[in-house]
């Protein structure tokens, strides 16, 4: 499939990750009568005009795009609120704030099919720019902390399409830095063959390991998640 | 028209992609669930556990619809026909990119599959015939382009050469890389290597980055997914 050559870490498409987010619930404001669909993926309706009702993400544009509701922008787009939120961004640099896992795909989403929906689109759009910017900034410079005694990385708040961005270039840094930490264990303990049994080499580097662990790694997961 | 819901997963399925306070109700499925169990299947190194049941459930509910929609067709407005067809739509790909990412597993290590029990007991029966299909038609390949004109101690497919000690030519997962994952369960502490040295506290709905290694049991047991 797209996105998965023979030695690349596991990595969705930008469509695959749009695909998932297109199931998150939005609000809809139908202007028609409609029975309740029964689908495989649950039970929606029944519809009355002007009655709010939730539908998945992909059924609310198909219903959007066939002039049959309108979409009720979600609280987190508000301009108040993202303002809000890309402050709280910008003042924070080692936390993220809370948003949807999927932000970036529902609100591209919502913006590409529902635009006039929006009363102030352009605000919002600008908006949502800036904190991905901001975000990404600061995934960038948690990045760079990553180091060879890295065990755990914690993300929090952390959404689908940042993870996704990451992926390929932190999973294959910790890859390396796991094996040659590994080759040096290697080169450090005389019978390499049973190295985790034999008591020698287990005082040999597992003490420095947990010493790195709690300073170097967990500051990392500090400056990522706070 | 029956959507069939329900299922023993559903009972473990939390909600998917929220973070908390943006929780929504949505109904726990099999689609839901295969949605996860794509991901799992895509994001881990190693092939897992055929789904044998959830497949099953899924194709007959696929069938069943599509049988629905042909018999009321008629009786529906072109609208509600076409919303209920792109909700068939969505799950055959589901299913689709569920199948497909596991077939692309077994080409690239057929043969360490077929030689670890383990392995190829993970697969489906379907999935086995394949399984071997393929590394027949792929030895008969290597043996009439390469091998069948090398000397007889370099002819072997698994091994460079008869010298070598192990099968060094046969292509295996790489365990040790790192994979992104978030908790369901409180599982507490978790020990990530063998020494007890490295652990890591996982709190439900938090998101990591882990090595696929150590936390591979805790996604046979469904306490954690993969994203």
């Amino acid at each position: 499939m797209a996105g998965q050559g023979p030695s690349e870490p596991a990595l969705f498409t930008e469509l695959e990750v749009e695909f998932m987010a297109e199931d998150e619930p939005v609000n809809i404001i139908p202007n028609v009568r409609m029975d309740t669909l029964h689908m495989i993926c649950g039970d929606y309706g029944p519809f009355r005009p002007q009655i709010p009702i939730t539908v998945p993400l992909w059924l609310g544009i198909a219903m959007k795009k066939r002039s049959k509701c309108r979409i009720q922008p979600p609280g987190w787009m508000s301009v108040e609120r993202l303002t809000e939120v890309l402050e709280m961004e910008r003042e924070a640099p080692r936390e993220f704030q809370p948003l949807p896992f999927h932000y970036v795909e529902i609100a591209k989403l919502l913006l590409d099919n529902a635009r006039e929906d929006f009363e102030n689109n352009y605000m919002v759009q600008s908006l949502l720019e800036d904190i991905k910017d901001v975000r990404w900034d600061k995934v960038e410079k948690g990045l760079k902390t990553l180091s060879g005694r890295t065990h755990a990385v914690k993300l929090k708040n952390l959404s689908a399409m940042e993870v996704n961005r990451m992926r390929t270039f932190t999973v294959r840094a910790l890859q390396s830095f796991f094996k040659h930490d590994n080759d040096d264990m290697m080169k450090q303990t005389p019978t390499d063959s049973d190295s985790q049994s034999t008591p020698t080499s287990s005082d040999r580097l597992p003490r420095v390991c947990s010493q790195d662990f709690f300073t170097r790694s967990f500051d990392f997961t500090f400056y990522l998640c706070m | 028209m029956d959507s069939a819901n329900g299922s023993e997963e559903d009972a473990l399925w939390g909600n998917d992609d929220d973070g908390g306070q943006w929780s929504h109700q949505d109904l726990p499925n099999d689609v839901e669930v295969l949605k996860r169990i794509w991901r799992n299947e895509k994001s881990a190194p190693e092939i897992l556990g055929y789904e044998t049941l959830l497949v099953e459930r899924v194709r007959e509910q696929i069938a069943l619809m599509e049988e629905n929609l042909a018999a009321y067709a008629e009786s529906l407005d072109d609208v509600m026909l076409s919303l209920f067809e792109m909700d068939v739509n969505r799950l055959m790909f589901l299913l689709r990119a569920y199948l497909r990412v596991r077939l692309s597993k077994i080409e690239k290590f057929a043969l360490h599959i077929m030689r670890t029990a383990e392995l190829w007991d993970r697969l489906s029966a379907q999935e086995q015939e394949y399984a071997q299909k393929f590394v027949d038609v792929l030895s008969k390949h290597m043996h009439d382009s390469v091998l069948g004109k090398l000397e007889k101690a370099y002819d072997s497919m698994v091994k460079q050469a008869a010298s070598s000690e192990e099968n060094d030519m046969i292509v295996e997962p790489q365990l040790d890389t790192y994979v992104f994952c978030r908790s369901k369960t409180a599982v507490g502490s978790f020990q990530l290597d063998d020494k007890g040295d490295e652990t890591v506290d996982l709190m439900p709905n938090d998101l990591y980055i882990l090595r696929y290694r150590p936390v591979r049991g805790l996604l046979g047991t469904d306490s954690i997914e993969l994203v």
